[in-house]
């Protein structure tokens, strides 16, 4: 089924269609932060710990495609391979195809298929980009971003992206110096991103700092704890709704972009008008702004004429 | 525009074999070659391998052996891919194996061997010629 998602396959678009309203129960953690940080190396002891509370997991981790041949090694699964043969754990590989910010459409397609199957938490892993990949905060319910001390002073971690929609901050491989000057940043920045009203300060989550090990488990089981508190919190507090909300507009609007670039370009390989304006814009008769102007208005006005 | 289907690899390093250069190199060689390729990682057991394949949707499983316990793998994995239903699934097998053992193999199951010494290039027209 994820295969045929990957692969654009038409049938996939109607089996969502029937699995779609079984889903919505799963909570879903996104995982992200530069490359070597070790974003799968803690996922892996997150397992662990989700498992010791009988949770059944899920993890989509998402790795490059290269841009040259198209091809990809998906690398993240082998940092997770002692649960491969866990009945109640589900890996799975995906490449970003092309797609920016590192997290496909086919992402949250297979996040769907994921929940219908009845696993209680979902983890995306995003390509390790670096900056302005935050793009998972669209699709999952909590946001975990993690990073390691020495890479950058205090500047770095005020820069936009992290700033709005980190919800657990991770200072992994916080046995190396100057984690705890990571630790204290990263606090400062959270105290200074919310608005100064206090009454606000009750019903939104104060993002939290957490210092881990993930390579010998330190400091992963109060992860997962606070991952956990924090779906809880948001139950509580009605935030979960509003997420989902959220989450649900992007999707939609995702796939309004999907669907009208398909009829776009299916216009596009049919319609003259199409080559013809291409032309005017190719000899510099029509500027490209009004031309795509002209299209899309043509398409639409064809659309309510039907 | 068009999506062409991709061939996704498992390149899986079963036992106690210890040596992975071989099979990282040719990860690379597919991936230059437009394929997604999953590292299993060393030390993998067979059942391991054969969930891995599942989970992710593998079309070509590929083992990577030095040990010299080729043979004795791939029937163990062959009976159990077959008791999964994995049929659809091409299983190749590279590494250091002897040419009298390649028709054994290929008698086995295995749908293309690639001993050491093969190029890249034969094994990536090897492995698109089971998709034509």
């Amino acid at each position: 089924m994820i295969r045929l998602i990957e692969d654009s396959d038409p049938s996939a678009f109607e089996m969502l269609k029937l699995l779609y309203p079984h889903s919505g129960n799963a909570f879903i953690i996104g995982i992200t932060g530069p490359p070597g940080v070790g974003k799968s190396t803690l996922i892996d002891a997150l397992i662990l710990e989700f498992r010791k509370l009988d949770i059944k997991i899920a993890v989509i981790a998402v790795d490059p495609t290269s841009p040259i041949s198209g091809g990809a090694i998906l690398g993240d699964r082998l940092r997770m391979q002692r649960h491969a043969t866990d009945e109640k754990v589900f890996i799975r590989s995906m490449a970003s195809r092309g797609q920016k910010g590192g997290l496909s459409r086919a992402t949250k397609d297979a996040a769907i298929v994921l929940d219908a199957m009845g696993y209680e938490i979902i983890i995306i892993e995003t390509v390790g980009a670096g900056q302005g990949e935050f793009e998972v905060a669209t699709i999952a319910h909590s946001t975990g971003i993690i990073n390691i001390p020495g890479t950058g002073d205090g500047i770095q971690t005020v820069k936009a992206g992290i700033l709005e929609t980190g919800d657990v901050f991770i200072v992994n491989k916080s046995d190396k110096p100057d984690a705890d000057e990571l630790v204290h940043h990263l606090t400062r920045m959270i105290s200074m991103r919310k608005p100064f009203k206090t009454n606000l300060a009750k019903t939104n989550w104060t993002a939290r700092v957490l210092k881990t090990i993930a390579r010998d488990g330190t400091g992963v089981k109060e992860l997962a704890d606070t991952f956990l508190s924090h779906f809880d919190f948001m139950k509580k507090n009605s935030l979960l709704d509003q997420k989902r909300k959220k989450i649900e507009k992007s999707y939609f609007t995702s796939l309004l972009k999907d669907l009208i670039l398909k009829k776009v370009l299916l216009f596009a390989e049919t319609s003259g008008e199409y080559m013809e304006v291409l032309n005017k814009i190719q000899s510099r008769e029509m500027d490209p702004l009004s031309a795509a102007e002209l299209v899309v208005n043509n398409i639409c006005v064809l659309k309510s004429n039907n | 525009m068009k999506n062409k289907k991709k061939i996704r690899v498992l390149i899986a390093k079963p036992g106690l074999d210890g040596h992975d250069k071989g099979a990282k190199i040719v990860a690379l060689a597919l991936r230059d070659a437009g394929m997604e390729v999953i590292y299993s990682g060393l030390h993998q057991t067979l059942e391991q391998i054969t969930q891995t394949a599942i989970q992710e949707t593998v079309d070509v499983i590929g083992l990577s052996i030095m040990s010299g316990a080729h043979l004795p793998i791939s029937e163990k994995l062959i009976n159990m891919m077959k008791e999964q239903g994995l049929d659809d699934v091409n299983l190749t097998v590279g590494g250091v194996i002897p040419h009298r053992d390649i028709p054994k193999l290929k008698e086995m199951g295995v749908a293309e061997v690639f001993p050491g010494g093969t190029s890249f290039e034969d094994i990536i027209t090897g492995i698109n010629k089971l998709f034509e």
